[in-house]
């Protein structure tokens, strides 16, 4: 089933194109009907695949040089299996990932080596993802190991400081260990591992959701504070959406594995146009008590269907209000829908549902 | 079950006397690396009918001082080391362990945050939730299946006759969290404590968790404390508010008051690192440096290292709760705040 559909690219043709400068505001990142189905598999000595549990199907959109793009959705949408295909941590099923307008999905050797230089993961867990025998200094430092033109032998403690100078870290804690560190202190350490080989593109998984409100707010500004500072692509994937909002310059609402819905963040939280998006939006409890008796609520009923086996047609229709026939049977696709399209107001933006409608669920105005 | 709940006669809330009554609550941890003040000095009450929320960043108290209150500190190494803990009427305190276990379940109950590890994988949910009435009201096993069939009812679970006989991993996280509180409510206790029961759901999830949460108890009448770190869920529900800080309560405040005008500068720090809307594009306020170490909490008020306004005496000296007024004198009820300097705070 995963048989490579192209031919595999030549490692010169990414190698070159890693080098290219790309212009703030052009496409640094496309991505293009990418699927990755995880087979499920029975039977012990002959193993017969029963089914696939499709865990993103279909996805398309692109990264801009220079910006955010926020990622939600629930647990099991597919956003944390995209960013590892994005990383190629996983063989993606079908589909591309252009970079700089190559191919990377099946990348391998040389070529993935320099891809990975250039895009690089923050992720979410700041304990499970250090190494706790190893220093703060060795952690950081790793990535010199393997790229040692990014900084020759004698410079490495030199940079691992400045490193850890760049993400607010006292320079002298070079050969503590990470149990030494509060949590959102090893967030930052995480974050300098990610800085270390100069990256252009930065994934990062939930980075600041296993951090205390008080400390969530200091690693939000850090990264932001970074992103101008060495003009990095963020893809910020989070289920919190008001820190979603606040980081990013665009926002991809995933579902059950499929994109349904994508715009600026102005388009996405003040005019939502997919039922899911609106009950998801509604659903965050606000910090505020005023008014609370008066917020009408999107209740959706059940849970999400199971992955392997999605519903026919549009895969949020088991939990819409709004489905009717049609929704069983038409895949709806992630565009501007007929109503608004043409039309210059806000609402226009991609979304994938056959009955689209501009709600705003959280009065912002 | 309704009949049941119509007849039962709310003898525990009276004008005078809360339902529960939590009075200098101290709870410490012995440690090998020495004791752990996790709890110093709480107090707050809870009313029949009333929503309590306990509000702090991990490593405050919340937990272990309604773990104190429920009786299922892990001792040791927790010990509780002073105070008392008045529940209708009584102190718990001073009750037997027999006595308590009788009050447990029955009378209270907890919600837990995570479901799944807290619900037994080689049991039905079934057994499980009919365990409540076999042991504390000696049902048969027959009786005690149909009493599990109506809670799951209850509490939303469509399907409950098939799937009494299931086990928790054939349910969804938002689904095992009903039966959560389902089993919590078996025995129709008088006080709820759910501690960061949507923390583990999703959003959606969330909403239907809580919404539930709030219908059972207006349906009830129970008292309901809340411990969670998400603001959001607090504003949502709650209707007074106790801000937790290194094992105290530094605020105390109705919750329309407390999201409007703090009057403490570690509660103003928190809603003040919340992102709005309206400030979209500007770095968001963080309050500097690190919650402090139990093993080493700082001298005079806890928040000193961490707080713009701190001054001498506040490296100095422990700022006790005090009663917030109007500028012109006027009582704030219910209000209270461990600064020195709430008036500045409060006042601007």
């Amino acid at each position: 089933m995963a048989s490579p559909v192209s031919s595999v690219p030549a490692e010169e043709a990414i190698e070159a194109a890693v080098e290219k400068p790309v212009e703030r505001g052009e496409p640094i990142l496309q991505v293009r009907d990418l699927e990755k189905h995880f087979p499920l598999t029975q039977g012990i000595l002959i193993k017969k695949q029963v089914g696939a549990v499709k865990a993103v199907d279909g996805v398309s959109f692109d990264l801009y040089q220079g910006e955010t793009l926020g990622i939600v959705g629930e647990s099991g949408c597919g956003k944390s299996t995209l960013a590892k295909v994005l990383m190629n941590l996983e063989r993606a099923t079908a589909g591309q990932v252009l970079y700089k307008g190559e191919d990377i999905s099946r990348a391998s050797g040389r070529a993935l080596k320099a891809i990975r230089r250039n895009i690089q993961m923050v992720f979410q867990d700041p304990y499970t993802s250090l190494n706790p025998r190893m220093t703060v200094g060795d952690i950081i430092g790793e990535p010199f190991e393997i790229h040692p033109e990014v900084a020759p032998k004698g410079d490495r403690r030199k940079a691992v400081q400045d490193l850890l100078d760049v993400v607010g870290l006292n320079p002298e804690y070079i050969n503590r260990y990470p149990h030494q560190f509060s949590g959102g202190q090893r967030q930052r350490i995480g974050i300098a591992r990610g800085l270390a080989l100069k990256p252009e593109v930065i994934i990062a998984d939930e980075p600041v959701s296993a951090l205390d409100v008080s400390v969530q707010a200091q690693v939000i500004n850090l990264l932001e504070q970074l992103q101008d500072e060495f003009n990095l692509s963020y893809m910020f994937i989070a289920h919190d959406l008001s820190i979603v909002r606040h980081i990013s310059d665009r926002v991809g609402v995933m579902y059950l594995g499929k994109m349904v819905e994508i715009g600026s963040d102005e388009e996405i939280y003040e005019h939502p146009t997919h039922p899911y998006t609106q009950a998801l939006l509604s659903a965050v409890p606000v910090p505020d008590p005023s008014g609370r008796e008066g917020r009408e609520r999107i209740l959706l009923s059940g849970d999400i269907p199971s992955p392997a086996n999605p519903p026919s047609g549009c895969r949020f229709r088991t939990r819409c209000w709004k489905a009717q026939e049609k929704c069983s049977i038409d895949v709806p696709l992630l565009a501007v829908p007929e109503v608004f399209r043409g039309q210059s107001t806000p609402a226009a933006h991609a979304s994938a549902c056959h009955f689209a409608e501009d709600v705003d669920v959280v009065g912002a105005g | 079950m309704s009949t049941a709940v119509s007849a039962r006669a709310k003898t525990g809330d009276t004008e005078e006397a809360p339902l529960l009554q939590v009075r200098d609550l101290h709870v410490e941890f012995r440690t090998r690396d020495g004791v752990a003040k996790a709890v110093n000095g709480v107090n707050y009450s809870v009313r029949a009918g009333e929503t309590l929320a306990i509000l702090g960043e991990s490593g405050s108290g919340k937990s272990v001082s309604s773990q104190a209150v429920m009786g299922i500190l892990d001792s040791p190494p927790g010990f509780v080391t002073g105070g008392e803990i008045m529940f209708k009427g009584r102190d718990l305190l001073k009750l037997s362990n027999e006595e308590r276990r009788k009050v447990r379940g029955a009378q209270m109950a907890m919600v837990f945050q995570d479901a799944l590890s807290s619900l037994n994988p080689v049991h039905t949910v079934g057994t499980q939730l009919g365990e409540m009435y076999r042991v504390h009201k000696g049902s048969s096993r027959k009786d005690a299946k149909l009493k599990a069939i109506e809670l799951m009812e209850r509490v939303g679970i469509p399907g409950a006759k098939e799937r009494v006989n299931q086990y928790p991993h054939q349910f969804s996280g938002g689904m095992r969290q009903r039966v959560m509180i389902a089993m919590a409510l078996a025995l129709e206790p008088d006080l709820i404590i759910a501690d960061e029961p949507t923390t583990a759901l999703d959003v959606t999830v969330q909403a239907q968790v809580m919404e539930l949460l709030g219908d059972l108890q207006r349906e009830y009448n129970m008292g309901l404390i809340l411990i969670t770190h998400d603001l959001g869920v607090v504003a949502d529900v709650a209707d007074k508010i106790a801000v937790m800080y290194a094992g105290r309560i530094v605020e105390t405040a109705p919750v329309h008051e407390l999201y409007a005008r703090p009057a403490h500068p570690y509660t103003r720090g928190l809603l003040d690192s919340i992102p709005r809307l309206d400030q979209k594009g500007q770095e968001l306020y963080a309050i500097k440096g690190l919650p402090p170490n139990l093993l080493r909490i700082p001298s005079g008020c806890a928040f000193n290292p961490r707080c713009p306004m701190a001054q001498d005496i506040c490296r100095s000296e422990v700022p006790p709760l005090h009663a917030v007024t109007e500028q012109d004198g006027r009582a704030l009820p219910g209000r209270g705040s461990a600064c020195h300097f709430w008036k500045e705070t409060l006042h601007g």
